[in-house]
């Protein structure tokens, strides 16, 4: 599960092109994960261009 | 409400491929829907906004527009990791530097006056299926859900790309094939208003580059995209290490600030299904040396919106009839970009001690005949000068 730090993302969306399970979704309120599909690979927290995004322990 | 429930086309994403294809698709007689899902087309932008006069020829743009021209630009200058640079003139294809939030606008009112309908704030829930076929989709006006039938869409909605997936076309990207990228709009910087700049180095952008293009007065875009498996640390992070180097620069306010991914490669072989094309940034439609694809983008989406006419005038929308969008695209960019492709996985492979050599055996012109597919044999020949290069200039031939 992806945990977005809202004060750093700029909603840029290029998280979500490397996401291979299409967990993340650009919504209104920002970037978004579903619980459900995400398998922590963390190819988006390596992406970020800004450090926002980090796994977060359940 | 100005939207219909239904429509020949419906063009998803209002960036230049979207507005290459509504154009296209409208001239062509279809009735075509282009939808935004931002407020603003052209807002924010994701880009270091260089124009070169070839590329927006090829955009079938003859003569520049003051509304959108932020600067002349009559070369560049390319910085090697340990400072040492070629310069060059660009004889015959000087180019601007742009204003994005005005030149996308324009590219949308093009699309509208053709015929297009264009709304923003509008975004694409989902593809409508009828037994597994694409029969139009759901769209989102403000907070108002509703279908639209189309005979094809044409998604044209970004990196962030999920329609595509949905008709199930893989656009995933792995590390090595998207920049991270920033950017920001500086005010009060001195740097030369009459070139573009960019430094090379893995210690100042592994896997990318660092740009800083005019913006005219003391104004600049400047940024940076890097690659995972190259970079050690954040985009962020090294663009304000290389800020903070730069006296001219640091002096500088922020004005704006973007991020982005560009996709650099994974250039697509397939890019249709039954009823639907992808293009642009969706489609991985970008020069992957400099990550440039405005026009790449507005090209695209240009042959997509003329193949969706011929495919509705003739009642063939299947995969078989829209893979003539494949073919010449392929014949007009993708074997090109491909070609590029293989450039830049040579040019990311090179230590900052082989850039910097290289800098001292190559010209400015050459650099620029390399970025558009040209002299790669060259290339080749300089690198197999030097032991340590040889078996990476064999890749270029």
């Amino acid at each position: 599960m992806i945990e977005v730090n809202k004060n750093k993302c700029l909603r840029c969306g290029g998280c979500i092109s490397l996401c291979a399970v299409s967990a993340l979704m650009l919504t209104e309120h920002g970037i978004k994960c579903d619980i459900n599909k995400c398998v922590n690979c963390e190819a988006c927290v390596r992406f970020c261009p800004v450090d926002a995004l980090k796994i977060k322990d359940e | 409400m100005l939207m219909k429930n239904e429509y020949d086309a419906v063009v998803i994403g209002g960036g230049p491929a979207g507005s290459g294809a509504a154009t296209a698709a409208a001239k062509n007689g279809l009735r075509v829907l282009m939808i935004e899902k931002r407020a603003e087309i052209g807002s924010p932008k994701r880009c270091g906004e260089g124009l070169s006069k070839s590329a927006a020829e090829r955009m079938g743009i003859k003569e520049s527009d003051p509304a959108w021209v932020c600067q002349n630009i009559k070369g560049a200058t390319v910085y090697a990791p340990n400072g040492k640079f070629a310069r060059v003139d660009f004889p015959d294809s000087e180019g601007w530097v742009i204003e994005r939030k005005i030149f996308d606008k324009n590219l949308a009112r093009k699309a509208a006056e053709a015929g297009a309908t264009v709304v923003s704030k509008t975004e694409a829930i989902s593809l409508l299926k009828e037994n597994d076929k694409i029969i139009g989709v759901r769209i989102k006006h403000q907070d108002e859900e509703m279908d639209v039938k189309a005979k094809i869409i044409i998604a044209a909605d970004g990196v962030e790309s999920k329609i595509a997936r949905e008709a199930g076309i893989n656009t995933t990207l792995k590390h090595e094939d998207i920049a991270s990228a920033a950017q920001y709009e500086m005010a009060n910087v001195d740097v030369d208003q009459d070139r573009l700049e960019l430094y090379f180095g893995n210690e100042i952008a592994g896997g990318g580059y660092v740009w800083i293009f005019p913006k005219g007065g003391k104004n600049a875009n400047v940024g940076i995209g890097v690659r995972k498996p190259f970079a050690k640390r954040k985009a962020i992070e090294y663009l304000n290490d290389f800020i903070n180097s730069h006296e001219n620069l640091k002096k500088g306010s922020i004005i704006e600030f973007n991020t982005g991914g560009v996709p650099v490669g994974a250039i697509m072989k397939n890019m249709v299904t039954d009823n639907f094309i992808v293009a642009g940034d969706a489609a991985h439609q970008v020069n992957p040396i400099h990550g440039g694809g405005i026009s790449e983008s507005y090209v695209g989406g240009r042959i997509a919106g003329e193949i969706a006419a011929e495919a509705i005038k003739k009642d063939n929308t299947s995969k078989e009839f829209l893979s003539k969008y494949n073919d010449i695209w392929w014949n007009e960019r993708g074997e090109k970009l491909q070609k590029i492709e293989k450039l830049r996985k040579v040019v990311e492979s090179l230590k900052d001690d082989d850039l910097n050599w290289l800098a001292d055996h190559l010209k400015g012109e050459d650099l620029v005949e390399l970025s558009k597919a040209n002299k790669f044999k060259f290339l080749a020949e300089i690198m197999m000068k030097r032991p340590s290069l040889l078996l990476l200039a064999r890749k270029l031939i």
